[in-house]
């Protein structure tokens, strides 16, 4: 590929290599912010504006991919993803850019780099990156600043790099691309120099793995290290822990913290979770809608928000650390109690056990789990990715058969029953899945969607099937004259509103909710959990709630289990659980949950880092 | 990955076998009498009973099929009356025309559709991806205009009028090349190619097309893919983006329908043969269908059978070699 490399790159390269970037010593330990005079800030951007023509939603990164807006079926007019934003980063100096999906936060990200450029997006104004007129700039200059002065890392790992080459060969060519005269070897050295400052242990072997042997936290890592590998002066990070776990997440935190007092590059971190913001960047600009609403100091914009937009976001992230408010799921059981139904025991595995893989492989993902579900209550199921939540959740509505253990449903044996013997409990157990998106049949319209679970219960009065459906999804929230739209049409909050109307659609006495609102931002995750209390309190359901995220468990549960490996390791009420978590792992999840509040957060950071 | 190859390959041997049961079964439902059929027309009801047994076809279908099985792994002798024929090892029985055994006349023909069989394959990748390629790249340019019409034309038309075509225009019209007649590659290289010219072009024009936008369709999907954003965004050039990124991802699909369709066309190019006048096994297979020369079909399909199986295993383990989460499933 060098040989054919045009004159003017090569020509170029001296400027390339000037020789503060050139430093073998940059990444070492102890080194000062760069010393040469800085007159320009590391990034200004003015009355930057980005519209997508035709609806086409934003950039591809976006959020939960809800497209354009909360709106159902929108025209094909242009969306405007950003509109007039102006903002400077200075050098060194760390900025993060929230909002929820739509917000036009990704777009920002990506106009750093002039992503947009070929891709049909109409972009205006003005965007200085390190020196360079982005917008203005040829595609041999944009190609220098790409990767070389400003790196970008995007919120899926394992998408982001090339199943088919290794991790080391990948870092080394785009090493390679920005210091043409390296020779192989070095620049595979040098991939392996950047794993190893990551933290990939044994990088010189690891270098040589695929993306897939690595875990999400190590692609990440991996990604991170494919930044540092040309040594940028600004780094971009659009998402990057958010499909990580809070363990992991705050691992890679800790790491760009690191990195970042190493090297002294600046920062740009996209993001939705305010959390993410508070221990990571100095200053904080809120979007909406494409526009700026509030920017200023981190401390200022999340401790004493002035925008009413900025409070709205905040008053709806849950807390992990603090009571719960009126919007959560428990507090049923009293008012069932009151109805006399008693304290009887809904669900009851007992020992369940799953194990996946032939005989050579076997791996066991839950391993003798007993759960008692009451009438009427809520249980939260909190564990990492990997712990055996969902498999556990599964089994619960016999989507998945157990390997051994019993399952009692109202003290029936369910746990073995055959298909047919099944199908009077199917409408009583429903699942709520975790990605609207691929859980709703595109080629369905959402009504149709609904009355599949009716139809399936032996229901063929299609007028009364009709007038269910309507009745369903008016009552989570949605217009039934919706009924012959499609998926594509609604946003993400809506679409889970679908999944939830087509549990309900049979009646259901127990719902297991797989991570009902991870996709979501945090004021339509608000409204979902809302609305699955409302309907417990008025239907009397049971409800599962599997997630992640500790603080959304701890606002709807009255009991939470902790999964790990497979095991239930802790369980207990909500209350005992958070306040006075008695198994190490707890502990450690709840120290890992990001604070709103940065002197906490860089307190916990601080402490992190001498345990 | 070799005990991944090698289950593959069990996996083939087993359809292979159950192959061997299917095809058996042609001699059984094929109309007339085989006997009277390998004696020929003006045979006495004497002699076709001689045949008979001489073929042991009166022995009972099973015995039948155990020593045309025998006959594959081990070989077997055929007694002919005053002589004994011995068929060597992957014997497929005697031809019913001359006696010569069936895997002679096979392997004697296959040089011919190996060679226009790789050949062509050659050239309808060169312009099936080709094209494919650049019409995911450079949607609406001339060229890609050009190659896509070339493409889906030469698809369109059946091989006997592309190939008629090709045959008036290049040998009787402009005369630049010779009328195609097989010169062996151990022979003469240059003449190999020269005379194998037009059936290949013929060949590679049937299949190209398919080939094309099957590449579209795959390098599109892999350009939407977030890894091909992250090297942007990393100032790789879009050449390198394409051809490093891009076409790796997009071309196990390829693999695959390459596999298939060379193992089909190992089982010989009928049309292309005939028209062209190459001795190849398609040729072989036409004139043994005509009359009714059944253990020369059998062979046939059963190599046809083999090729396919054979070509699959090898696409698999390429595909394996490529992606390396295959090989764990």
């Amino acid at each position: 590929m060098t040989s054919e490399e045009p004159a003017g790159t090569t020509g170029a390269a001296p400027d390339l290599l000037k020789p503060d970037l050139l430093k073998p010593d940059l990444l070492k330990p102890g080194r000062s912010v760069p010393g040469r005079p800085q007159p320009d800030p590391l990034v200004e951007v003015r009355d930057l504006s980005v519209a997508f023509p035709g609806g086409a939603g934003a950039f591809p990164a976006d959020g939960g991919g809800a497209g354009g807006g909360d709106a159902g079926g929108e025209g094909p007019a242009a969306v405007q993803a950003v509109d007039r934003l102006s903002f400077s980063l200075a050098a060194g100096r760390a900025l993060g850019i929230v909002g929820e999906s739509g917000s036009g936060k990704s777009t920002v990200a990506a106009a750093l780099l002039d992503l947009h450029r070929g891709t049909g997006a109409q972009v205006s104004g003005t965007v200085r990156v390190a020196g360079t007129d982005v917008r203005a700039a040829d595609e041999r200059e944009l190609r220098r600043l790409r990767g070389g002065r400003a790196a970008m890392v995007f919120q899926d790992p394992l998408s982001s790099l090339d199943p088919y080459y290794a991790i080391g060969d990948q870092i080394a060519e785009v090493y390679r691309v920005h210091r043409p005269d390296v020779s192989r070897r070095a620049a595979r050295a040098r991939a392996v120099e950047v794993l190893e400052r990551v933290g990939i242990a044994d990088a010189p072997r690891r270098a040589r793995s695929r993306p897939h042997e690595f875990s999400g936290g190590m692609r990440q890592r991996a990604l991170l290290a494919m930044a540092l590998a040309c040594e940028p002066r600004l780094l971009i990070a659009d998402e990057p822990t958010t499909a990580l776990d809070v363990t992991v997440q705050a691992q890679i935190l800790d790491l760009l913290h690191g990195l970042r007092a190493e090297t002294g590059m600046g920062l740009l971190l996209v993001t939705h979770d305010l959390g993410v913001v508070a221990g990571s960047v100095d200053e904080v600009l809120v979007m909406r809608g494409g526009r700026a609403v509030e920017h200023g100091p981190v401390g200022e914009v999340l401790l004493a928000p002035r925008a009413p937009y900025t409070k709205e976001l905040l008053a709806a992230v849950p807390r992990v650390d603090a009571q719960p408010d009126g919007r959560a799921l428990r507090g049923t059981r009293a008012g069932r109690d009151g109805d006399g139904s008693g304290d009887g025991v809904l669900l009851e595995a007992v020992g369940l056990r799953r194990e996946f893989g032939g005989r050579r492989h076997r791996t066991t993902a839950v391993d003798e789990v007993s759960l008692t579900v009451r009438e009427g209550e809520t249980v939260g199921l909190v564990g990492e990715s990997g712990s055996g939540k969902t498999t556990l959740g599964r089994m619960l509505v016999r989507l998945l058969d157990p390997t051994a253990g019993t399952l009692r449903y109202r003290g029936r044996d369910i746990g073995t029953l055959g298909d047919r013997q099944l199908r009077p409990f199917r409408s009583e157990l429903q699942m709520v899945f975790q990605d609207p998106v691929s859980s709703l049949n595109p080629r369905r319209s959402i009504g149709e969607s609904v009355a599949d679970p009716l139809r399936a219960a032996g229901d063929r009065d299609d007028a009364r099937v009709l007038r269910r459906v309507c009745e369903l999804l008016e009552r989570v929230g949605l217009d039934p004259a919706w009924y012959h739209r499609y998926p594509h049409e609604f946003s993400g909050g809506q679409r889970q509103r679908v999944g939830i109307a087509r549990a309900l659609a049979p009646g259901p006495r127990l719902l297991v909710c797989d991570e009902p609102v991870s996709a979501l931002d945090v004021t339509t995750q608000a409204q979902v959990v809302g609305l699955l209390g409302e309907l417990q309190r008025e239907l009397g359901l049971a409800l599962v709630f599997i997630a992640h995220d500790l603080a959304v468990v701890r606002a709807v549960s009255d009991r939470v289990a902790v999964m790990r490996g497979g095991r239930i390791v802790e369980e207990g009420s909500t209350e005992e659980v958070y306040e006075r978590p008695r198994h190490p792992y707890t502990k450690g999840l709840l120290a890992a949950v990001p604070v709103l509040d940065p002197e906490v957060s860089a307190g916990r950071r601080a402490l992190r880092a001498v345990a | 990955m070799t005990g991944y190859a090698l289950r593959r390959l069990g996996g083939g041997l087993l359809v292979l076998f159950l192959l061997t049961v299917a095809v058996y079964a042609l001699f059984y439902v094929a109309p007339g009498d085989p006997a009277k059929l390998a004696c020929g027309p003006r045979c006495n009801p004497g002699q076709i009973q001689q045949v008979r047994e001489r073929l042991e076809l009166d022995a009972p279908v099973l015995t039948q099929y155990l020593h045309f099985l025998q006959g594959l792994v081990a070989g077997r002798d055929f007694s002919s009356g005053t002589a004994v024929l011995h068929c060597d090892a992957p014997c497929l029985g005697l031809s019913y025309q001359n006696s010569s055994p069936v895997t002679e006349l096979l392997a004697d023909r296959l040089p011919v559709t190996a060679s226009l069989a790789l050949g062509s394959m050659v050239l309808w990748l060169l312009l099936g991806v080709g094209t494919g390629l650049l019409s995911a790249l450079r949607r609406g340019g001339t060229t890609e205009r050009v190659l896509t019409g070339l493409t889906l034309a030469g698809t369109a038309t059946p091989v006997f009028i592309t190939g008629l075509l090709l045959l008036m225009v290049f040998c009787a019209y402009l005369q630049w090349l010779p009328f195609p007649s097989y010169v062996p590659l151990s022979e003469d290289p240059e003449q190999w190619a020269w005379n194998l010219l037009l059936p290949w072009t013929a060949l590679a024009l049937l299949e190209s097309a398919k080939y094309a936008r099957l590449t579209r369709s795959s390098t599109l999907e892999t350009l939407a893919e977030d890894h091909i954003r992250t090297f942007r965004a990393y100032g790789v050039r879009e050449r390198s983006v394409v051809t490093r990124h891009a076409l790796r991802g997009a071309l196990p699909p390829v693999i695959a329908l390459t596999a298939l369709d060379l193992g089909t066309m190992f089982g010989g190019a009928m049309l292309t043969e005939e028209l062209f006048g190459l001795p190849g096994i398609g040729q072989l297979l036409v004139h043994s269908v005509r009359v009714v020369d059944l253990p020369v079909v059998v062979g046939v399909v059963l190599g046809t059978g083999a090729a396919v199986i054979v070509a699959n295993v090898v696409a698999d383990v390429l595909h394996a070699l490529a992606d390396r989460r295959v090989a764990l499933t």
